[in-house]
């Protein structure tokens, strides 16, 4: 194993201990989601949503609920040293990227393989459009991994870090936003899923995907530096 | 390294860490120019510094196992290593309570573990018997004493404790033409 592939795995490995140890970012995102999604169904007083409203509900829980993940991915990094001992390494720092964009991906997978049957059970009339919408959501998760860690790495040296991440991550996923809810929609239509587009917004999601990677993997030593 | 607050001490000490850019100057450590080069210097230094660099929701063994995977360390050399250090520093027995729960004086003595755990050719040391009883103080002395093939950069309030050990003593002092904000250019005497 190379030097960098050591550092991705321990970094990674650290995070998801910590979580499982202290559980301070997952069940507030679980707890904001479900919520959002009964104020949702008492709010519109609908028993099925379909569409584009199905969509949007969807998406914009999901967004919302993952900012609370992001604020907090580099938190201990910054108030325990972890930037420090990680700079003092001799490994890419690139490694720190890859592992916290894995680690905010493994949370949003959690987080809907949890939140989105409670999204059928409100809203849907049946589980035809889960398999599809997995793939749209793994894609989109893939996006906000990498857009949000790269936010976050700037935002968590900001006292106002609770605010900042947000107002900065919200217009930079407006792309993924479009595109998701645009996949979504098909999916989530009256009398089963639709494929319409459903290709063309995929591509969008992978290409959203592949610059935010990109832009991570080149930009991210230098805002490691002091 | 001494001086008086405000002196610069730790921001140099920093500096030669590769932990900040320096503002203009040349620096170089262990053959390396910094900030360029600063690679080349890198798993080749200890850095002991206010703050111990450990997760505080991970016991001590796993925040040390977690720094000999950074610098690449394989497992059973690594377990070897960590055994060796943590006996030490006498913190066998509270090595698998997470540090959160440990008392500032442990929480350094694990730091210092972490420090040498690599076998750095260099160590960065500020203050390093800070919160250490006479008995951590003897034990620390073992781990960042003077070594032969290891040169060690000490920042202390206390002259007396390092001086008579040291090959060259830096005083830093504050810089009056700059508010007293910075004295690391200019004002460093080499004795």
């Amino acid at each position: 194993m190379t030097a960098s592939r050591a550092a991705f795995a321990a970094i990674l490995g650290k995070d998801l201990r910590a979580e499982l140890r202290t559980l301070q970012s997952l069940p507030a995102m679980v707890l904001f989601a479900v919520t959002t999604f009964v104020i949702f169904r008492f709010g519109l007083d609908r028993t099925s949503l379909s569409g584009s409203l199905g969509a949007g509900v969807l998406w914009a829980t999901l967004l919302f609920a993952a900012i609370l993940g992001i604020n907090r991915l580099f938190v201990a990094e910054r108030e325990e040293g972890g930037f420090d001992a990680i700079r003092l390494a001799p490994i890419d720092r690139t490694a720190l990227f890859g592992a916290k964009a894995a680690s905010l991906l493994a949370y949003l997978l959690i987080l809907e393989l949890i939140v989105v049957p409670v999204f059928a059970i409100f809203f849907l009339d049946s589980a035809a459009a889960l398999p599809p919408l997995a793939a749209v959501l793994l894609l989109a998760d893939l996006g906000l991994a990498a857009t949000g860690t790269l936010i976050s790495s700037m935002a968590v040296n900001s006292r106002a870090r609770d605010l900042l991440a947000p107002l900065v991550l919200l217009p930079l996923v407006v792309p993924l936003s479009i595109a998701a809810t645009g996949a979504l929609e098909p999916l989530l239509a009256v009398g089963g899923p639709g494929y319409h587009r459903f290709g063309t917004w995929l591509a969008v999601l992978a290409l959203y995907d592949s610059i935010f990677l990109l832009v991570g993997y080149a930009v991210f030593d230098f805002l490691l530096e002091d | 390294m001494l001086g008086p607050n405000g002196a610069g001490k730790t921001t140099l000490l920093r500096i030669l860490a590769t932990l900040l850019r320096p503002s203009a100057g040349e620096v170089r450590v262990l053959g390396a120019r910094l900030p360029g080069e600063a690679w080349k210097a890198r798993g080749r230094i200890g850095f002991l510094g206010h703050e111990p660099l450990l997760y505080r929701d991970l016991s001590g063994r796993e925040n040390l196992r977690f720094q000999a995977r950074l610098h690449a360390r394989r497992r059973e050399a690594a377990e070897a290593r960590i055994g060796e250090l943590l006996a030490a520093t006498g913190m066998e027995r509270r090595a698998d309570q997470r540090v959160a729960e440990l008392s500032a004086g442990m929480r350094q003595r694990l730091a210092i573990c972490r420090c040498v755990l690599h076998e750095p050719e260099l160590l960065l040391l500020d203050e390093p018997e800070s919160n250490l009883d006479a008995e951590g103080r003897e034990l620390a002395r073992e781990l960042i004493g003077a070594a032969p093939g290891r040169t060690r950069v000490i920042v202390t309030h206390d002259p007396e404790r390092f001086v008579s050990e040291a090959g060259r003593v830096l005083n830093l002092e504050v810089d009056p033409v700059g508010g007293g904000r910075a004295a690391v250019s200019g004002s460093a005497v080499a004795t």
